[in-house]
């Protein structure tokens, strides 16, 4: 209260001041000038980050793409840093993409569930508390996913999912074997699995937004000729909401495709193909993780900086697509925190 | 057609598959939690908050380990990318509100939304091209470099909302007495909007304080304590998310349930933010 009456004397007395001696003409219009000059300054250092990004990452990959050339580095299956220091980024590329596009194939349904359960089913205090769940698995750091992922979750798989399984196969069907590759517990399953959970807040923040833009009259209607909730649901709202939930999975997938320290952790770090299910591999960031402290050679650290562009590259085509969904369908909202 | 019995027995069994998948969503999220804490709070004790690191060898000969260089380490690291990003992300986030009009805002919102997407670990690059490899050393300068990458497209898009939802009357009202644009931008719209913009600075803040990945290679990691303040700004310097993946990935059972205590430092930590976050959004409506 005090601090209030304070303040609000010195706003009355500011503007007594005001009134008696207007500011001058030269200090309105240089302050506005100065002004305009340092806000549109900073707004275009937004433009001269996103440039120096691509420029730098092109710049210090480009001995590494001049030695192999830019589809050569992307094609080519060997990374071999130690001996003939020849470097494919394709069994990066490869295991960024399927463990992306898997992870986004296994927690697309649930996370549509969560939101349809939020938007439609719940009342409003559970859908507050769903809400601030979700919210909060996107908030939690990607290392103590990690640190949990080594010492529990991995450990819990290969004995309870992988070994059954790599045991069932050597007896009834050995050709799978290759498949499967090594159930150690740490690999592309795994990875995987944890980058599906750490997705879903995205798909489900923007779907959730999508589902509640759907007029209620469209409900109302279809409620009207006598479907049952799930009728309304699946031929009033969804095919409604579509728009926000593509722009949602797409939002996923590069979230996906940049996770890093969860999976440096989780997939075993193998740097040559074949990659099977359980066994390890690697994606363009976890390599980069693993091998840049230690990268000596400067063909080496020009390489993993050209593995930094080529993913720069891709998550910017993902970006920028969700972009151009998310204003063809005038979605609004749908941040996650 | 079907007959109403079996549409009713469908609608039954989609409410439950959905009631099912947000559980099988949620239930991952306690688990952690709940081994976060389990694992962690026996490290969590006097000697993790006074001591530090030290070699591996310290650990297994039992003498006291802690991580107060790394607690250090991340609130001067933290703050001083909070520092470096605060003006760039506010103003860009000014000029997209209070400037409407400008021919480049559709681009500045598009890189900004793009450069949010972007791998924290790609900014960890840039910081490490930009700062690293001039200094000489990786220190923790670097390390608040990239951080404050992480956090520019954060600021600079809540403070564009947080702004935008004040209404164009109160700029008329300042405008109408005789005060200057500036004057009514950053004397009546943003006090304002404080609620939006310390709730933006919160989540800026929380997100970046939970990357590892950007720090690796830029603050890089120590475990000692520098003998001068100044040797985490211009030496490499250790911070929570860094040291909880070294602890993680080392060899050593007592670094392990160090890591798990780090863990719960960082997940109080983040959580305190977003909640403090999502509470003053309550408020504000």
């Amino acid at each position: 209260m005090k601090s209030d009456s304070n303040s609000g004397s010195d706003y009355t007395s500011e503007a007594q001041e005001l009134l008696r001696r207007p500011p001058s003409a030269l200090y309105r219009w240089l302050g506005d000038r100065i002004f305009s000059v340092v806000v549109v300054f900073l707004g275009l250092s937004i433009i001269g980050l996103a440039v120096a990004m691509a420029v730098v990452l092109f710049g210090e990959g480009s001995q590494s793409i001049r030695q192999f050339g830019f589809l050569g580095f992307v094609r080519g299956t060997t990374w071999d840093p130690a001996v003939q220091l020849v470097f494919g980024a394709f069994p990066f590329l490869f295991g960024t993409l399927v463990t992306s596009v898997a992870a986004l194939l296994i927690s697309f349904f649930p996370a549509i569930a969560v939101a349809i359960f939020a938007a439609e089913y719940a009342p409003r205090w559970l859908a507050g508390i769903i809400d601030n769940l979700v919210q909060l698995i996107a908030a939690v750091p990607s290392v103590v996913i990690g640190i949990w992922g080594i010492f529990v979750l991995a450990p819990w798989l290969r004995d309870n999912v992988y070994l059954p399984v790599f045991t069932w196969a050597e007896a009834s069907h050995p050709a799978l074997l290759p498949i499967l590759g090594n159930p150690m517990g740490y690999g592309m399953a795994t990875a995987t699995i944890v980058l599906a959970l750490m997705i879903v807040p995205y798909t489900t923040a923007l779907a959730k937004d999508a589902i509640k833009s759907v007029p209620v009259e469209q409900r109302e209607a279809s409620r009207a000729l006598g479907a049952t909730k799930w009728e309304v649901i699946r031929m009033a709202v969804l095919p409604y909401a579509r728009g926000g939930i593509l722009a949602g999975a797409i939002l996923s997938l590069g979230r996906a495709i940049g996770e890093t320290m969860a999976v440096a952790m989780l997939i075993g770090n193998r740097n040559s193909l074949p990659f099977s299910i359980f066994g390890a591999g690697a994606t363009m960031p976890s390599v980069i993780v693993n091998e840049f402290r230690e990268a000596v050679e400067s063909l080496h650290l020009s390489s993993l900086m050209a593995i930094g562009f080529t993913l720069f590259v891709i998550a910017l085509i993902v970006n920028l697509l969700a972009a151009w969904l998310t204003r063809k369908f005038s979605i609004k909202g749908g941040q996650v925190i | 057609m079907k007959t109403l019995v079996q549409r009713n027995i469908r609608d039954r069994i989609m409410e439950s598959l959905l009631v099912l998948s947000t559980i099988v969503v949620l239930l991952p999220l306690v688990i952690i939690i709940v081994h976060v804490i389990v694992n962690g709070i026996s490290a969590l004790n006097w000697d993790f908050f006074t001591q530090e690191l030290g070699s591996p060898s310290r650990a297994l000969q039992g003498r006291p380990t802690g991580l107060v260089h790394t607690i250090l380490g991340t609130l001067v690291v933290d703050s001083m990318a909070l520092i470096m990003a605060i003006p760039i992300g506010m103003g860009a986030g000014i000029m997209l509100s209070e400037f409407p009009d400008h021919k480049l805002n559709p681009t500045i919102r598009i890189m900004n939304d793009t450069l949010n997407g972007m791998p924290a670990i790609l900014k960890g690059l840039l910081a490490f091209v930009l700062i690293v490899k001039p200094m000489g050393t990786f220190s923790g300068l670097a390390g608040a470099v990239a951080l404050a990458f992480v956090m520019i497209p954060i600021l600079a898009r809540t403070t564009e909302s947080a702004l935008m939802s004040i209404p164009w009357s109160i700029r008329e009202a300042g405008l109408a007495i005789g005060l200057p644009r500036w004057r009514v931008v950053l004397s009546t719209v943003m006090p304002a909007a404080r609620f939006g913009l310390v709730t933006g600075t919160l989540i800026a803040f929380a997100r970046a304080a939970g990357e590892a990945a950007p720090l690796l290679f830029t603050s890089f990691g120590n475990n000692y304590l520098p003998n001068h303040w100044l040797g985490m700004i211009l030496g490499p310097a250790d911070t929570l998310p860094q040291r909880l993946y070294s602890l993680a990935i080392s060899p050593y059972t007592h670094w392990h349930s160090m890591g798990w205590a780090a863990a719960i430092v960082l997940l109080v930590f983040v959580i305190l933010c977003f909640g403090t976050a999502r509470y003053l959004t309550r408020q504000k409506h």
